[in-house]
């Protein structure tokens, strides 16, 4: 490994700004976050970076690392070319604050338009539920999420196209599936799905899975079991007949499995 | 000390700052599927040199019309239209190729290598307006699991041709059972086919994904799992099953011009 790496970080906030080129020394374990932290410490004090367990759980520090969205703390350098140039740059998605921060308050209003966990009542006289380990082992990857909004800044429907309004990105569909699919929920989000949250913009490029630091599946398991479950109650006439006969084939129970 | 260096942009068409070589992926999609239509049409325009002995070209399996093997004899239907070159494959290509046109895998890879849509992860597009598969045209690729229910139906009649393929006739008419080589061809091309289908998310999310207490309903549950499995390579499936498929026609194709000779124990 060199003993010295040139590193080009963006500086500047909404107005505008440019790229400025840093030296920082080079040593082994090393990831970007440390040189951004080592160039914050004897090159730029007024670099505005934002990170906190460096440790790939919190999702503070995510930025495009030679254009492609990833978390800081997460990212050897012995993983990068270091003798050409490292570019760091903010999540392209969204409002840029200053340098390498940015505004992600959007996400989370999102996901306050997304219908709360509702249980069936209670399936003992103390107030608990039972739940079968098999039935919930599923949605246990989706918990994973420390949202870090990586999906959100490489998904091309909120990055190139701006719809913001009409698409709730990746993570938000994480966080439904989460919901739709638990054992005990009764709530129905499809209707949303499919026209508040739009997931029909989803064309299942699968670049958000790409960059999930936590290895979500999220195209896979979680996007498009959603999109086959919009297209059972509104495009397909015989899963919707079938939902209109079968109370249970939609998959809401509304009892106890067995244990 | 800091020096500062020209803003780039990226949101143009094509315009990144990855530095890898983001237009591989859908250079080799391009490659891969437009080699595949060209031989498919190619192949199925011929409407002959499609069986040789018991070996039957996956490209027209099953025969419905075409030969006298065919389910219902060598006669052209009379509502086939005139106009139109008669090959048994027509009847059967429809299925494969919609299921695959509308498969979820497929979709996102050729939206990138042939509409740019984007053209890479984090890749300028050339367009502004976007539909996705909100409106019209794309909106008909939900009836995905239309076409799954059809190709179900296909590996069956696969799995009769890879039985016939251990038939070999002699010279006098009689039949004897063995092993060839093109056995072995017709019957890792089920295998392929079958892992590609049975691992299509529409059929993972039928057969028990859209439960969501599987533990009530055992035999779904476990027919979940096992599509699961097969679900997390269908990239791999997909081509792998595309290949082979091709590879499959040409062997029958080679065998049946004479061009090669099918290596076989006859019992």
């Amino acid at each position: 490994m060199s003993s010295s790496a040139t590193f080009r970080i963006w500086r500047g906030d909404a107005k505008g700004g440019e790229f400025r080129d840093y030296q920082a020394e080079i040593s082994e374990g090393m990831v970007v976050l440390d040189a951004v932290h080592q160039i914050q410490a004897r090159q730029a004090n007024d670099l505005a970076v934002r990170w906190n367990c460096k440790a790939g759980k919190c999702g503070s520090c995510s930025a495009e690392i030679n254009g492609f969205p990833r978390l800081m703390c997460m990212t050897r350098l012995t993983d990068l070319p270091l003798s050409e140039v490292v570019t760091i740059q903010p999540l392209h998605t969204f409002p840029l604050l200053k340098d390498l921060v940015t505004d992600v308050s959007w996400n989370f209003r999102v996901k306050k338009t997304v219908k709360r966990f509702t249980p069936r009542p209670a399936d003992a006289a103390d107030g608990s539920w039972r739940m079968a380990q098999a039935d919930v082992e599923r949605i246990q990857e989706f918990r994973k999420c420390i949202e870090c909004f990586l999906c959100q800044d490489v998904c091309h429907v909120l990055r190139n196209h701006r719809l913001m309004d009409q698409f709730a990105g990746p993570r938000n569909f994480v966080n439904v599936a989460n919901l739709e699919m638990h054992p005990l929920d009764t709530q129905n989000r499809l209707p949303d799905l499919k026209d508040r949250h739009g997931i029909g913009y989803c064309n299942i490029t699968k670049c958000c899975t790409r960059v999930c630091p936590e290895e979500i599946k999220i195209t896979d398991n979680a996007i498009i079991p959603l999109k086959e479950r919009v297209v059972d109650e509104h495009y397909d006439p015989v899963t919707m007949v079938l939902g209109k006969i079968f109370s249970g084939f939609r998959g809401k129970a509304t009892t106890a499995a067995k244990r | 000390m800091a020096q500062a260096v020209a803003i780039t942009q990226q949101d143009r068409f094509g315009q990144t700052s990855r530095r890898d070589a983001w237009w591989a992926s859908p250079a080799a999609v391009v490659i891969g599927l437009v080699a595949f239509v060209i031989y498919t049409t190619w192949a199925a325009l011929q409407g002959a040199n499609y069986r040789y002995d018991g070996y039957l070209s996956p490209f027209y399996s099953p025969e419905l019309w075409g030969s006298p093997q065919a389910w219902f004899g060598a006669t052209r239907p009379w509502w086939y239209p005139s106009w139109l070159v008669f090959t048994p494959a027509l009847f059967i290509l429809w299925i494969p190729a919609g299921f695959r046109l509308t498969c979820y895998y497929n979709r996102g890879a050729y939206y990138k290598a042939f509409w740019a849509d984007p053209p890479a992860c984090a890749v300028g597009e050339p367009r502004q307006s976007y539909w996705g598969e909100n409106y019209f045209p794309l909106l008909l690729q939900n009836i995905h699991r239309y076409f799954m229910y059809l190709a179900v139906l296909l590996v069956l009649a696969l799995l009769t041709d890879v039985w016939h393929a251990f038939w070999f006739t002699d010279a006098s008419g009689h039949e004897h059972f063995g092993i060839g080589v093109g056995t072995l061809v017709i019957a890792l091309d089920v295998f392929l086919v079958g892992g590609y289908t049975f691992g299509c998310h529409s059929l993972r999310h039928l057969c028990g994904g859209r439960l969501n207490q599987p533990s009530l309903c055992p035999l779904q549950s476990k027919l979940y799992s096992c599509s699961s499995m097969l679900n997390r390579r269908h990239m791999a499936w997909f081509w792998c099953s595309l290949a082979w498929v091709g590879f499959s026609d040409l062997y029958v194709r080679l065998c049946a011009m004479g061009v090669i000779s099918d290596w076989r124990i006859v019992f």
